[in-house]
C-alpha cells in the first residue's frame, strides 16, 4: 500500500512560458543544423557560452541533454551502449547516457517537438574542464564522430582564494579561444557583441539568483525540485534576452506566492539543503516523498551553480574567467564548507542531504568527510544518500526513502527538545 | 495493549506489550512477498502465544521495509527509530545502536536522553548483513543455525578481504582449495560481517546490538567487541527490537508522549 492521498506538486503558471521557450530553442538548434544557415556550437553547461553566442553560434549543451535523458528515465537503458564501446559504468552517466542515446538514435527532444530528429550537428565543440575531465572526453568523442574541431578551457582545481594568476590564466585561454573560433564562425571576433552578451548573461544570473533567494522565505514558495526544472533557460539560454523575460515573469509569480502565503510544501515543517547532483529519474518521487514529510528542500548548490555574479560587461574576459573559476565545484573543501554554511543560514535550513552520486565524484562532496566535519563543527544534521544523477542502477529507492524518513524523524526529535 | 509490527525485508516480527511495557507475546515469520498477509499471520501467532485478542490492541504501529504494505496500523516509524527506541528501553543513556538486519545494517547514535543525534545505514550492498550469511550458508550447504556454532570452534584467524559478496564466495572457494578448516573459514565469514559494520561508523562506549543476525550469531558481537574495545550489550529478543520499538511508539503516542505522528496521510488509518 502506498500513500493514500496523492500529493500534487504545485505547478507554476510560468512553466508554460518556459516550455514554449525551451521548445523554440530546441527547434532553432535543429533547424540551424539542417539548413546550415547558422553555425552550431556545443558547449559545456558552465563553459564560455557567452563567447560562442557573441559570434552568433546556436549553442547546444549536451549536459542539458543528459539531464533530459535522466528525467525521461531513458538513461539507464542507454548507458550500457556506451559501456559496450569502452566507457566505464563508473564514469559520468551524463556522458554514457548521452553517447548511448546517440548510438541508439534516440533523443527526448523529439518528444518536445516532433520536427526534431536528433541532436544538432555541431560545427565546433567547446568545453571547460571547470566541472570535470569527463566533459573533455565526452566532447572529444563527438569531435571524432562529426569530424569537427574540439576546443577547450583548462581550469584550475581545488582553488581556495581566486587570485590574479587564476584569472589571467583562464582569461588568456578565453581570448585565444575567441581567436580560434574566428575561422570556424567565418567572422571576426566582435568585442561589443561579447560585452552585450555578458551583460544579458549577468542579468539572467541576477534574476535566477533572485528566483532562488525567494526560498529563504518561510514557508518557501519553491523547492529544489522545482528549481532543477526552472533552471533550464539559465543553463541553455543565458545571454539570450528571452531567458531574462521568462525569469522576470517567474519572479513575479514567486513574489505573488509569498504575498498570498502559498507554500510549495503545505504545512512546511522542515527545511533542507541539497548538496550534490539531482537524481534526475526520481525528481517527482523525491519531491512527493518530501511533501509527505512536510519537508521542503529549499536550496541547493546545484541550482546555485548558474549564478555568475562576477560577470561584468566592461571586462568580459576577466569577469568570465572569474565567474567560471569561482564556482563551487572548482573550489577547495574549506571554501565549500564556508559556502554551505552561508546557504544554511540564509535559507534557514534544518539539515543537509549530501547526494553521493556514484558516477560524479567531482560533485559528490561527502567523500572526504565533509558531512561529518560539518555536523560536528556547526551542529547541523547531515545525511548521505547513495544514488546517481542518471544511472538508476546505482540507486536503491527503499534505502533512500528509509534514510530520508529516518532523518526527518530525527529532526522532529531535535525540534521537540 | 499495544502492538508493533516489523515488516522486515526477510522476516516479519510482531511484539505485543501491555500498558506497563511488559512483553505479552511475540512471533516471527518469513516476510515472503505478501507483506500484509505475513503481518496478519504473525500478528495472529503473537496473540495466540498468550491468548490475546486483536480487539484488545489499542494501537498498532508498523516499521520495516513493508511498513506501507500493512494497512492495519495507527502509525508508522522507520526501523531506525524503532531499533533505537527499543535499545534505549533496555539500556537508557548515551549508547550506540547497531542493528544488523536481513538486508541492511544501521549504526544509530543516541544521546543521554535517548534521542537520536546521528545514524548511518550501510550502502546498497549485502555485505555486513544477514543476506550475506544466507548466501554463504547456501554456498556451503550448512544450515544458518549451525554456522555460528561451527565458527566458535575456529582455531586459526583467516581473512576474507573483499567488499563484495560474490567475490567473497570466490575467496571461500580459494581457502577451501587450500585445505583450510571449515570452522576457520566460517569464523572469517563472521569476521567479514564485523568489519563491514565497524567501517560504517566509529563504535565506542556502550554499544547495543539488535536484529536477527546477532540473535542467531552471537559471535558477531564477540568479534565487534574484540575489534573495537566497545562494551557490547545484546538486549533480550534482539530480533524483535524493531517491533518492540514500534509497540513502544504506539503506547507513547496513545498517552500523548509522542506527538510527532502527523507525517501527512502516511501515519493515519
Amino acid at each position: 500500500m502506498q500513500e493514500k492521498t496523492e500529493l500534487k506538486i504545485k505547478k507554476f503558471e510560468s512553466t508554460k512560458e518556459m516550455n514554449s521557450l525551451m521548445r523554440d530553442y530546441f527547434v532553432e538548434l535543429w533547424e540551424a543544423s539542417q539548413t546550415r544557415k547558422e553555425k552550431v556550437a556545443w558547449c559545456t553547461s558552465v563553459g564560455p557560452a557567452e563567447i560562442l553566442r557573441s559570434f552568433g553560434f546556436r549553442v547546444y549543451f549536451p549536459e542539458n541533454h543528459g539531464a533530459m535523458l535522466g528525467s525521461a528515465r531513458l538513461a539507464t537503458d542507454l548507458i550500457p551502449r556506451a559501456n559496450a564501446i569502452g566507457y566505464s559504468p563508473d564514469i559520468c552517466s551524463y556522458l554514457t547516457s548521452d553517447i548511448g542515446a546517440y548510438l541508439a538514435g534516440i533523443t527526448p527532444m523529439s518528444k518536445v517537438d516532433e520536427r526534431i530528429k536528433g541532436v544538432p550537428r555541431p560545427d565546433v565543440l567547446v568545453y571547460n574542464t571547470n566541472q570535470c575531465r569527463d566533459v573533455q572526453d565526452w566532447f572529444t568523442w563527438y569531435g571524432k564522430e562529426f569530424g569537427v574541431p574540439v576546443l577547450g578551457i583548462h581550469t584550475f582545481r581545488g582553488v581556495g582564494e581566486v587570485t590574479k594568476t587564476h584569472i589571467e590564466g583562464i582569461a588568456k585561454q578565453m581570448e585565444k579561444l575567441a581567436k580560434d573560433l574566428e575561422p570556424i564562425a567565418g567572422k571576426k571576433f566582435d568585442m561589443d557583441a561579447l560585452k552585450e552578451t555578458v551583460k544579458l548573461s549577468r542579468r539572467c544570473s541576477d534574476l535566477w539568483k533572485e528566483v532562488l533567494d525567494t526560498a529563504s522565505h518561510v514557508p518557501s514558495p519553491l523547492t529544489f525540485f522545482d528549481g532543477t526544472i526552472l533552471m533550464g533557460p539559465a543553463v541553455v539560454l543565458r545571454g539570450d534576452p528571452r531567458a531574462n523575460t521568462f525569469y522576470e515573469h517567474l519572479l513575479e509569480e514567486l513574489k505573488s506566492r509569498i504575498s498570498s502565503g502559498i507554500a510549495a510544501v503545505d504545512g512546511e515543517k522542515f527545511r533542507l539543503y541539497w548538496e550534490g547532483m539531482p537524481i534526475w529519474g526520481k525528481l517527482r518521487d523525491n519531491a512527493t516523498l518530501m511533501m509527505s514529510l512536510r519537508t521542503c528542500v529549499v536550496a541547493s548548490t546545484y541550482c546555485n551553480s548558474w549564478i555568475f555574479t562576477a560577470f561584468d560587461p566592461d571586462y568580459p574576459f576577466e569577469s568570465m574567467a572569474r565567474a567560471y573559476t569561482e564556482l563551487f565545484i572548482v573550489r577547495n573543501d574549506a571554501y565549500k564548507e564556508k559556502y554551505i554554511d552561508e546557504m544554511v543560514r540564509f535559507f534557514k535550513v534544518d539539515g543537509i542531504i549530501f547526494h553521493d552520486a556514484k558516477t560524479c565524484p567531482n560533485n559528490s562532496n561527502n567523500r572526504y568527510g565533509m558531512p561529518e566535519r560539518y555536523k560536528k563543527e556547526k551542529g547541523i544534521p547531515t545525511l548521505v544518500i547513495n544514488g546517481d544523477l542518471n544511472d538508476l542502477r546505482c540507486y536503491s529507492e527503499e534505502q533512500a526513502k528509509t534514510n530520508i524518513e529516518a532523518f526527518i524523524e530525527m529532526l522532529a526529535e531535535k525540534k521537540k527538545s | 495493549m499495544y502492538c508493533g509490527i516489523d515488516s522486515g525485508a526477510s522476516a516479519t516480527k510482531v511484539v505485543i506489550i501491555d500498558e506497563k511495557k511488559n512483553i505479552c507475546g511475540y512471533a516471527v515469520t518469513k516476510s515472503g512477498i505478501e507483506f500484509a498477509e505475513s503481518a496478519q499471520r504473525c500478528l495472529k501467532s503473537a496473540l495466540e502465544a498468550f491468548g490475546g485478542k486483536e480487539e484488545d490492541l489499542k494501537m498498532i504501529f508498523c516499521t520495516g521495509y513493508g511498513r506501507y504494505n500493512v494497512e492495519k496500523c495507527t502509525g508508522r516509524r522507520t526501523e531506525i527509530s524503532c531499533h533505537a527506541r527499543a535499545a534505549s528501553h533496555f539500556k537508557p543513556g548515551k549508547i550506540t545502536v547497531v542493528d544488523i538486519g536481513g538486508q541492511d545494517s544501521k549504526v544509530i547514535y543516541l544521546d543521554e536522553e535517548g534521542k537520536r543525534v546521528d545514524f548511518k545505514m550501510n550502502r546498497k550492498c549485502a555485505a555486513g548483513t544477514g543476506a550475506f550469511l544466507e548466501e554463504i550458508s547456501a554456498q556451503l550447504g550448512i544450515p544458518l543455525d549451525k554456522m555460528a556454532e561451527l565458527a566458535e570452534k575456529a582455531t586459526q584467524n583467516l581473512t576474507l578481504g573483499s567488499f563484495c559478496t560474490v567475490f567473497t564466495k570466490t575467496e571461500i572457494l580459494t581457502l577451501a582449495r587450500q585445505g583450510k578448516k571449515l570452522e576457520d573459514i566460517l569464523r572469517a565469514v563472521y569476521d567479514s560481517v564485523a568489519k563491514r559494520i565497524i567501517e560504517m561508523a566509529p563504535l565506542e562506549g556502550n554499544v547495543v546490538i539488535t536484529g536477527g543476525v546477532i540473535a542467531h550469531n552471537p559471535i558477531v558481537g564477540h568479534l565487534i567487541e574484540e575489534k573495537t574495545g566497545a562494551t557490547i550489550f545484546v538486549p533480550p529478543l534482539p530480533q524483535f527490537a524493531g517491533a518492540l520499538g514500534a509497540a513502544l511508539f504506539a503506547l507513547e503516542y496513545d498517552i500523548g508522549k509522542n506527538i510527532d505522528n502527523d507525517k501527512s496521510d502516511k501515519t493515519e488509518i
